[in-house]
Formats: structure tokens, sequence, C-alpha cells
């Protein structure tokens, strides 16, 4: 049966309904979807919508955001081994959720650790498992709904997002009546292998990426994947351009990271219409040789189908160059609060260590069948206290070092690249300790954060090339930023170290108003509140003749103090390598 | 895969709790009111077609560095490293079907190499004894070892422990290959591998390094050989890898995502068309696949007896000399690499040209780094040659 015609008009599709119609039909190539929207009926409806339309039966998995990695993967279950005196393994939840959904829940808080095994297992639609003794190669294959409730910057880690073909923001969609029936969706997935993509469709849905910004080749990959589905959907059996258009709107346009060329003029001109199915226009070579902008009428209708208000917020959001997916992967680590463990050791697991179950059972094993020949006759296990093994972890007390850079006036270029150039050697140094840089710069009305927590080069180079200076100082606001971030660092179990490079002469005031006094007295005010997160922090006074309004400033902060009109580098490095805290790799049982 | 195996239906599980699977992969229901544990066969796993190595498109460097490893283990592996999507995993993954059989000992847990007592576990050193110099053992062809190293891997498994099925069904004190074991003579894939936990990343330092993996715990004391071809793959932006790790690779590669639209279309096409029909897909390369195989027997056969000319040798040692790298590790990977170049291209003797096309690979790493500095490698490597070819 045939949908409704007004239906596969791009400009005015479901993007809700398409997307989890889309999920049902071909779940594999879509990869799965990244589901922006805030818990609620909305959210609900739609996983009941997807579960109704899947497969009857196929697993439904939540992977709630701070599951245990053993799992996720699965292992030696304890209870069934303790119990039956035979080792018995446990299923870890990504192999149950083959031939389903895995539904992940706060994926914009999910570990990047965590992340990264999922995304592992689903590149290759095997779970390998070598842990505990457990030898396992299971079928994995699931198709990923990515559940997003992060306001502004938040998103899920980019190793993830990568793999989530569909994107669909619920708050944007208009989420109505469900445009296929499941008898629909069910001959749709009978007819999906025979849908065939022509040429033209591919170069066309590849130019339309590279016309949105997106480097990587997952998308266009998916793209076509989702056309696919989309043919199948409307009972076609060769993708149409409207296919291909939607499979834009549904996978592309939301990650653009630039705009086609030629959007400026036609936003006002209704979008052009989808030509009729039956007839397959002529025109549109393959590919222009022109070297021209890759062609970009696909993206423009993939554009005309996004509802106005998601257009807005994905303009606005390309338009700051704040890449989404960059995030903040790096500075989550939240693994570093529990320490990672190092291995085990004989010892009484009452003393608050955690017991090490299975290196204990490995201990009692040898011994089982003295044991049970002495005392124990029913198969279950005899452990003793000499078998007890305690985790050894190491506590990770890393540190980020967080520099706050003055980027005002006429002297901001040179230190900013002083700072440039401390950031560079720390990051040097991160090599080998594993530690972090963040840098926030400060100049006319707002402190920004130029560099979230990193120790990828790759990344810090990019932020850093390109900064700009000149501009009001507005003190009071960047320091108020870096307690924030410094709290934010501090949650995550690590330790930040403070270093400001200004000459402290304070003229925008919170408020973001120009005048000194007010600005030099919020300023000291911050300081102060700065002060009670009782940090390491140091304060480096780049004004060329270093003045009092600088000392005053680090009392009140309790920094450490260091005039250095033409700080180099290298002094700066020294500076906060001394006052780093130095015991970083303590063992704790 | 298909849409079909998700169209299947099912059976839901009849008691999820009761069934387990044993270690062997074994389906076990677990009675607990009996004390009785039922054992049915595991269904075989579903064999998935890796995608066709001669069918990548581009990143001619990144096949070629695997190639050359393939003819020459001594080059010592490879690192991938760039940016998401450039099917890295995917062409580690291929690898595998490319690699001509090897001849391994009959019932040795190591698939130790006849012939060579000496360099042979405990098992087969004990066996050539027993045989004496009347005869070899028993041995059989074997597929190369492509042992992936997932992430999330225990301690335990990577070097090996007591087998916990045999000593509690038993009572019996038995080791456990773990997984350098099973990549002896073979290759190790670590996918994300600047994501390795340091603990393992120092197991695998020690034992890439000596060639043997010592196992002493819980009361064993076991050791084995394990050597290995490390390589690894892995996105700059998830993280550094260590140095002292970044040195153990023979050969590295940065790949990026082509942006010729013209390129990309190509790869889109090709991963739409396997997606579709991974068998045809598969059938359809097969025969450019087995050629390259063969040409990879061909260079280890002729290998050994290769001559370096006198200008290769030249130009290997001023390159290094030019870039500064530490120590003649990286001019002897160079030589390797040149030579299985060479041998690769069917020629008899390493050429200065061998040399260059190599260079940047088994350099780029080398260097010594200046940090942020690390996307420009590549650029300093090209200039060295240029001032030592003189182009």
């Amino acid at each position: 049966m045939n949908p409704d015609p007004a239906r596969s008009d791009p400009a005015g599709a479901d993007l809700a309904g398409l997307a989890l119609a889309v999920l049902a039909v071909a779940p594999e190539a879509a990869g799965g979807i990244w589901l922006r929207a805030q818990a609620g009926p909305d959210r609900d409806r739609w996983l009941a919508a997807l579960r109704s339309h899947a497969v009857p039966g196929v697993p439904f998995r939540r992977m709630p955001a701070g599951i245990a990695e053993s799992r996720l993967i699965g292992g030696l279950d304890l209870a069934a081994t303790l119990a039956s005196g035979l080792p018995v393994t446990e299923r870890g939840l990504l192999a149950e959720a083959d031939g389903g959904y895995l539904v992940i829940s706060m994926a914009e808080r999910l570990d990047p650790w965590l992340a990264s095994l999922v995304a592992a297992t689903a590149e290759t639609g095997e779970l390998h498992v070598e842990r505990d003794g457990v030898t396992q190669t299971l079928p994995a294959h699931f198709a990923m709904v990515a559940l997003d409730e992060g306001i502004d910057d938040e998103a899920p880690p980019a190793i993830l997002t990568e793999r989530l073909g569909l994107v669909l923001d619920l708050a944007h969609a208009r989420f109505g009546d469900l445009p296929f029936s499941f008898e629909t969706v069910a001959s749709a997935r009978a007819r999906l292998p025979l849908v065939a993509t022509s040429a033209r469709i591919i170069g066309e849905l590849c130019a339309a990426a590279a016309g949105f910004g997106l480097a990587s080749l997952r998308p266009s990959l998916q793209a076509v994947g989702v056309a696919r589905a989309l043919a199948a959907l409307h009972g076609r059996l060769d993708v149409a351009d409207e296919d291909a258009i939607l499979a834009a709107a549904l996978v592309l346009a939301p990650r653009a990271v630039q705009w086609p060329s030629r959007q400026e003029q036609q936003e006002e001109a209704p979008p052009p219409p989808p030509p009729d199915a039956e007839t397959p226009p002529p025109e549109q070579p393959p590919q222009d040789q022109s070297g021209d902008p890759p062609d970009d009428v696909m993206s423009q209708s993939a554009l005309a189908a996004l509802p106005a208000g998601l257009l807005a917020d994905l303009k606005a959001r390309a338009a700051s160059g704040r890449q989404r997916s960059a995030g903040k992967a790096g500075a989550r680590e939240k693994n570093a609060r529990r320490g990672r463990a190092v291995g085990v050791k004989p010892g009484d697991p009452r003393t608050g260590a955690r017991l090490g179950l299975i290196d204990t059972l490995r201990a009692a094993a040898p011994w089982q069948k003295l044991r049970r020949g002495a005392s124990f006759g029913d198969g279950t296990i005899a452990v003793r206290r000499e078998d007890f093994r305690i985790v050894r972890r190491r506590a990770r007390r890393r540190t980020t070092t967080l520099f706050i850079v003055d980027a005002s006036g006429s002297s901001a270029l040179q230190r900013l690249g002083e700072a440039k150039g401390a950031v560079q050697l720390l990051l040097a140094e991160c090599y080998v300790r594993r530690d972090e840089v963040a840098l926030i710069t400060f100049r006319g009305r707002v402190a920004e954060m130029v560099l979230p927590p990193t120790r990828a080069l790759a990344r810090a180079a990019r932020a850093l090339a390109g900064l700009a200076g000149g501009g009001g100082t507005p003190l009071a606001t960047a320091i108020d930023t870096a307690r924030q971030v410094a709290e934010g660092i501090m949650r995550s179990g690590r330790t930040p170290v403070l270093v400001f490079m200004t000459d402290a002469r304070a003229n925008i005031g919170r408020d973001g108003q120009p005048g000194r006094e007010r600005a030099m007295a919020d300023a000291r005010q911050a300081a102060r509140e700065l002060a009670a997160l009782c940090q390491t922090t140091i304060l480096i006074d780049t004004a060329n003749k270093p003045g009092e309004a600088a000392a005053v400033l680090a009392d009140a902060m309790e920094a450490r103090y260091l005039p250095l009109p033409y700080a180099a580098p290298e002094l700066v490095v020294h500076a906060v390598s001394q006052e780093r805290p130095a015991p970083r790799a303590a063992h704790r049982a | 895969m298909s849409a079909e195996a998700y169209g299947a239906q099912r059976p839901l599980p009849e008691r999820e709790e009761n069934l387990r699977e044993t270690l062997g992969g074994h389906m076990q229901t677990v009675d607990r009111a009996n004390r009785t544990v039922r054992v049915t066969p595991a269904p075989a796993p579903r064999q998935r077609v890796p995608f066709p190595f001669s069918a990548i498109v581009a990143q001619e460097e990144m096949k070629n560095a695997l190639i050359l490893s393939a003819i020459d283990a001594t080059i010592g592996g490879v690192l991938i490293f760039g940016d998401r999507g450039t099917g890295k995993s995917t062409a580690i993954r291929a690898l595998a079907a490319l690699l001509p059989r090897m001849r391994a000992i009959v019932g040795c847990p190591y698939g130790c190499e006849p012939g060579r007592p000496a360099a042979s576990c405990e098992h087969c050193q004990r066996l050539s004894l027993e045989k004496g110099r009347r005869g070899q053992a028993e041995s059989h062809l074997v597929a190369v070892p492509v042992v992936d190293l997932p992430l999330g891997a225990t301690e335990d498994r990577v070097v090996g422990a007591l087998d916990l099925e045999r000593a509690l069904a038993r009572g019996e004190k038995a080791f456990q290959p773990g997984l350098l074991a099973k990549a002896h003579r073979g290759f190790l894939y670590i996918d994300e591998v600047n994501l390795l936990e340091d603990h393992l990343v120092d197991v695998l330092l020690d034992v890439a390094a000596s060639g043997e993996n010592v196992v002493e715990r819980e009361g064993l004391s076991i050791r084995h050989p394990a050597r290995f071809v490390l390589v690894g793959s892995g996105n700059p932006e998830e993280g550094e890898l260590r140095p002292q790790l970044l040195d153990r690779f023979g050969l590295s590669v940065d790949v990026e995502t082509p942006t010729d639209l013209e390129t990309r279309i190509e790869v889109v096409r090709r991963r739409d068309a396997f997606d579709r029909d991974p068998e045809a897909f598969a059938d359809a390369w097969r025969g450019r696949d087995a050629g390259i195989r063969r040409r990879i027997s061909a260079a280890r056969k002729r290998i050994g007896s290769m001559t370096t000319s006198e200008a290769a040798l030249r130009r290997a040692t001023e390159l290094c000399i030019a870039l500064g790298t530490d120590g003649l590790r990286g001019e002897l990977t160079l030589i390797r690499a040149a030579r299985a170049l060479a041998a690769y291209q069917g020629e008899d003797t390493v050429e200065e040209e061998h040399v260059r096309v190599v260079a940047p690979m088994a350099l780029r790493h080398r260097l010594r780094r200046s940090p942020l500095d690390d996307s420009r490698a590549t650029a300093r490597v090209e200039r060295a040659i240029g001032e030592v070819f003189g182009s």
C-alpha cells in the first residue's frame, strides 16, 4: 500500500515519522539515530512507535549512562559460577541487543571510553569478548538509538555520533500521525534488498555532503542507505530524487558545518517541486567538472525539507563556527573518579578495598578438588580466606592546566603568542603525564573557552590557530568563567591548575558595562570567590611595568604572583610545573 | 548484512536468566533446583565476508604499508592514524585474506614453525628432542592468525592465565593461553590503539621487544614465544599515543579522507554495492585479491636473495642523518621496507627509488617531535627527501 502522495512531498515531510520508519526498515544501513529530545511524552511516543514498527520480538535493550563495562561486554557470571561450581559466562548487553536496538540513555553524558566500546562493536557487528578468562565472539548487529537530552554544546561523543546515520531533533520536528503503517514497513523491509541506487543519485548525495562541509565519508554512505530505505517505503525499486532529498535532510543537513553556496538567494523562494517519480529527469549530469562548488540542488532541497525552527537553529550553530561533534569528549573523564584497576593482590577485603572476585575465584580454583573432599560435597566453590584478592587501583591525580589569557588591548597579540607557546610546551609534557590543557581568552565583553580541556594535539593546534585580540578587559567575567570551568574539572575528578595571564587592568564590569572602578571591584570580588575553591592559581602579570593592580588581584585570589612582562613560554611552563601537585600516581589499596 | 537477518523471526529465550553460555561458547542451561547443567553445542557463528582489500579506493600508502609488513614481518608492523571513516580497520581486516598460509607443528598451542626448535615453545622443543635428528615433527598448513585485541580486554586474556574451567571442573592447574599466544607468528591488531589502557600497553611493549611472553601468576610459571606484527589504528582526536609504543611500529601512515569528489563517490559506490550483496561483491574482487596474495608469496621467496645497491644504502643513511632520527632503528626499517617493496615489484636489487618511496612511512613517526608540529612531520620528511635526493 502506498502512502498518501502528499506525504512524499519533501517540503512538508514528517521527519520524525520518516526517521522511525527508516530505522525500522533498515536498521543496519542507518546505523542508528541521534535523537535530540528532552524526556517526555513525545519521546516516549516516538520510541513506542519505533518498537511497534520494528520486527516483532526483536530486542530493545536500554543502556544506562552509568553502565559497568563488564555488563556491557559480558564476562564471567559470578553468581551462576558460584552456584553451579562451573564457570558460567554472562552475555554482555551489546550481544543481547543483537538483531534489535540499543537504546542509549543520556548519550550526552556517556563516558567516552564506553562510547568507544559500543562504537567498536557496532562497526564490526561482532562483540569480541576477551575478559575474565572468557573468549567469545558473539554476533552483535544492532541499531543504536542515542537519546540526547543535552543543552547547548553538550553532545554524545563524536566516536558514537559518527555511526548514527539519522539525526532528529524532536523539538523541531513535526511529529503527527505516523506516515507508514506496520504493513508498509514490513513490505518495505522485504523490498529493500532489491532497491537499486543509480550512480547519479550516489554522486549527488556525495556532492551534497561536500556542500554541507562534511569531511567524513560515513554520512554519504549512510545517506545512500537511508535513501534506499525511503524508496522501499514508497514502494519503489529505484531510489528517486525525493528519496535522496529526504535522506539528505535526515542525515546530511543536521550535521552541516557550512552552508551550500547558493543558499542565501534561494531561501525566500519556494523549494523546487520534486520531480515526479515516474519520470526521472534526464537533467543533472552526475558531476560538474567545472570546479564550481559542488552542485547543490540536492542540498537546497534537503534544507527546504527541514522545519524552519530547526533550520534557524542549525544555522546559528554553524555560524558560531562551533562544531557540535568536536564536543568536550576529552573533558569528561568520569573514569578518573574511580581510578582504573591496575591489578590485584592478596588481602583482606574488609578494609574497604574492593574484592577482586574473579581473581579470588582463580586463586581458589586449584584447591577445589582437595577442599571438596574435606568438607564440601555439594558442588559449591570453597573459598578460603587466603584466596581473597583485592583490587589495586591507581588513583588518578591528573591535572588540567587552565590558561586564562587576556586578549584585550594592544599587546594582546604578543601575549596570545606567549600563551600559545606555553600551551604547546605543556602539551608536550602532557604526552608523558597524560594531563590536560585548556585555554580561555577574554576580550571585549566576553570570556570564551577557546580550547576545552584536551590532550589531543591535533585539536589543540586547530583551536590555537587564528586567535584574535583587541578590545576591553572583562576581567571579572573571565574569573567567573574560570571558576566555573575549574569546578567542572574538579567534578570530573581532575585537579585544576589555573594560570592567569593578564595585566589586571579591568575596564568592563560583570554586567558588561565599561567603567574602570566598577570593573576592578567586580574583579576583586570574583577573585575572592575563586579563592574559596582553594585551587592552585598562578597570576602572571604581563603588564610592561608590573604594577600593584595585578599584585592585589593575585592576593585576592590567593594566587602566586609572577611579574613576567615578557613571559617567555619556558618560564611560564617552569612556573606551572613547580606549582603542580606532585604525587600523581599514588597507589592505594 | 542484509535486512533479512533482521526480518527473521527469532524465538524469545524461554527463561533468560537460565540460558548462559559456557567458556567454549556452548549453550548451557543451569537448573538451580536440581544443580544440573545441560550443555548443548553452540550454533556456528555467522561468517562475515570482509570487504576485499583490492576494492579499497585510493589510500595507496596505507595499502602499501600493509602489504610490505605482510612480506617482511621484521619491518615491525604498521600504525595507521587518521580521520574517522577512512577505512583504516576495513583495510586491516581485509589483510587477513591476503596472507599466504603458513606451516605449523600439529598440536602446538602456539603454532610453532617446524624445523626451528630454538624459536619454539617448550612443547615443540620436547617434541624435537624426542624425534631426534631422524625426522621432523608433523606439520600442517594453517591460516596466519590475525588477532583482534578488543577494547575492554582484560590482562588475563591478553597474557594468558589459569584455565578457570578446568580448574573448577576438574581441579587441574592448566594454562589458558592468551591473545599474545594466539597472535604468535601472525598479526595483533589493536583498533583505537590510543585508547588502550596503560597496563596493557606496558605488557605489549615488553613482549614485543623480547618476542617472548612470560607469565608468572596464580601459581603458573609459563613462558612461550610470542612474536607478532603489531598493527594499530586510531584517530588522533581521541588522544595521542605513548612515544614508546609509537616507536614499536615499523611503519606509520597518516590517512585522510579523500577530498576529491570523484574518489568519494567511488568509495560510496563500492561500499554500497558491498553492503547490498557482500558475497557477490567479494566474488567480483577475488581475482585481484588473489593476485596480490601471489605477489606477496613471490616477494617472500625472493627477499632472501636480494641485494641492496650502495647508492640506496647511502641515501638511507643520509636521510636519517638529515632528519636526525634517533638510533639505528629508523635506518634498518627503512632498508627493510625498501627491500620488501623491491621484492614486491619483482626486482632483484634495492635501488634509491625504493628508499625514496618508503621513506615517509618508515620515518615520519621517528622524528624528534615538537608539539603541535605533528601534522607537519610528513612535510619534514618530504623536504629531507627533496634535499637528499636532489629533486
